[in-house]
């Protein structure tokens, strides 16, 4: 067996100390290593989209990425989104707006949207959709995905949260 | 859906890069986004016994434009297209191209120049380097050397670079204003593999084609240029009617794969429709 390595981990701001095989994954060691369970896990080959989290800003698919190359890296998930009881304008906007069902790829999609809406505040609904696309939802049917996320934005835009 | 056991090496310089690589050859692959290696080893149709992580390796993050053209080192990601990142049509094309390839997350980890090492007929930048003339610089602890597109592809996932080099940098020929591109794709979904992509640059004075670039993806075992129609464009006018006539020359002229996605037939005339759609921007 390969051996094994002793990091840091930085999740949603808080260190965590892990012992890993380098061929663990993001979204295992998030789950099973840090107890993040937040994050879901669907395809494990890139498609879904639903252990879609943030890595120094930028959305990627953490069962593409092994957990020792998030070392000093800025992780962050789902856990990290609500300010205490105040949800995130995204969260509150799928809660409002019947944006999830099941919800097992509600954590995915949100912090898609979240990564994309700090790169681009300004998405027209076009390029919503189009990152929207990144990830699968067998619920919904994605519209009320779509609305949510664009009342998220107007939200976002008009200011910090209170 | 587990990686098998592997060990990692994640070196800060290009220079302990190659040492490992010549330690390690064969034994050894490189990990740059792994968008496409890491779902292979997650379903183990890939069990490299050593990854290097090339993620570290600052030196290899850029893309830089002089009058050479275009030099995108290794760690250059899908993302840094999203804008332009050279004035004029070339760094448009780069721009267009790059919204086709996958989803906005794997944008975020894959690179341009892994896509080339990782050689998928169905590539975009594969077919973009291959119609645009770009050259491969290869680097080993042995030393560098550059790498014709026509010389660099072997086939399906195979290339020209030997076990211990690495693909440190693509580089592209210069697309002055004159340039004009197209670049249409056929795939079942939004981000998916193309079924037959085409793509197309013009170079038009006073309503002659000077010269032109034409290329096709996804249709065989790595993209094709179509040098014969590009002869068949320069010296007359990008009329519809020549456009018609190169779409059908380009339908005679490949021999498509069929499989689970699509038949050889159905793929030829997504390509003739490509070649017509993306020779039709270049003209607009």
């Amino acid at each position: 067996m390969a051996s094994k390595f002793n990091i840091d981990l930085t999740v949603n701001g808080k260190s965590h100390a892990v012992s890993i095989e380098p061929r663990r994954t993001l979204a295992d060691v998030l789950r099973d290593d840090c107890g993040l369970t937040g994050t879901h896990i669907g395809c494990e080959h890139g498609v879904c989209g639903a252990c879609t989290v943030l890595v120094d800003d930028k959305p990627v698919r953490s069962c593409l990425m092994f957990g020792v190359q998030a070392e000093r890296k800025a992780v962050r998930t789902v856990e990290g989104l609500a300010d205490g009881d105040t949800l995130h304008p995204l969260q509150q906007a799928f809660w409002e707006n019947h944006g999830l069902q099941c919800g097992f790829c509600t954590p995915g999609f949100l912090m898609l949207a979240a990564g994309a809406l700090e790169e681009n505040p300004d998405m027209s609904d076009d390029e919503i959709r189009d990152v929207l696309s990144s990830n699968l939802c067998r619920c919904t049917g994605y519209q009320n995905i779509v609305k949510a996320v664009r009342i998220a934005a107007r939200a976002l835009r008009a200011g910090p949260r209170a | 859906m587990k990686p098998a056991a592997f060990d990692y090496f994640r070196p800060a310089s290009l220079s302990d890069a190659l040492a490992l690589l010549a330690k390690y050859k064969d034994d050894c692959k490189i990990l740059a986004g792994g968008q496409s290696l890491v779902p292979a080893m997650n379903f183990r149709l890939a069990r490299p016994a050593i990854l290097i992580d090339i993620n570290d390796i600052a030196e290899l993050d850029y893309v830089h434009a002089d009058d050479r053209g275009l030099h995108i080192g290794a760690l250059t990601r899908h993302a840094a297209f999203h804008r332009r990142v050279v004035d004029g049509p070339l760094g448009a094309l780069f721009s267009a191209v790059a919204r086709h390839i996958a989803h906005y997350p794997i944008r975020q980890r894959g690179t341009f120049a892994g896509s080339l090492a990782h050689a998928d007929p169905a590539s975009e930048w594969c077919l973009l380097a291959t119609t645009l003339d770009a050259t491969v610089v290869a680097k080993s602890a042995r030393g560098e050397r550059a790498i014709a597109i026509g010389d660099f592809f072997n086939g399906t996932f195979s290339t020209d670079l030997e076990p211990d080099e690495l693909l440190a940098e693509v580089h592209l020929p210069p697309m002055g204003q004159g340039w004009r591109t197209g670049f249409y794709e056929f795939s079942r979904r939004a981000g998916d593999f193309a079924l037959g992509m085409a793509l197309a640059a013009l170079r038009i004075e006073a309503g002659v084609v000077r010269e032109a670039r034409l290329g096709v993806g996804g249709v065989s075992d790595r993209a094709i240029r179509l040098r014969k129609l590009e002869e068949r464009l320069v010296g007359g006018a990008a009329s519809q009617e020549m456009i018609d006539t190169i779409a059908r020359e380009a339908w005679a002229s490949v021999s498509p794969i069929g499989d689970i996605h699509a038949t050889p037939e159905y793929r030829r005339d997504l390509v003739a429709t490509a070649v017509k759609r993306a020779l039709t921007e270049a003209a607009a």
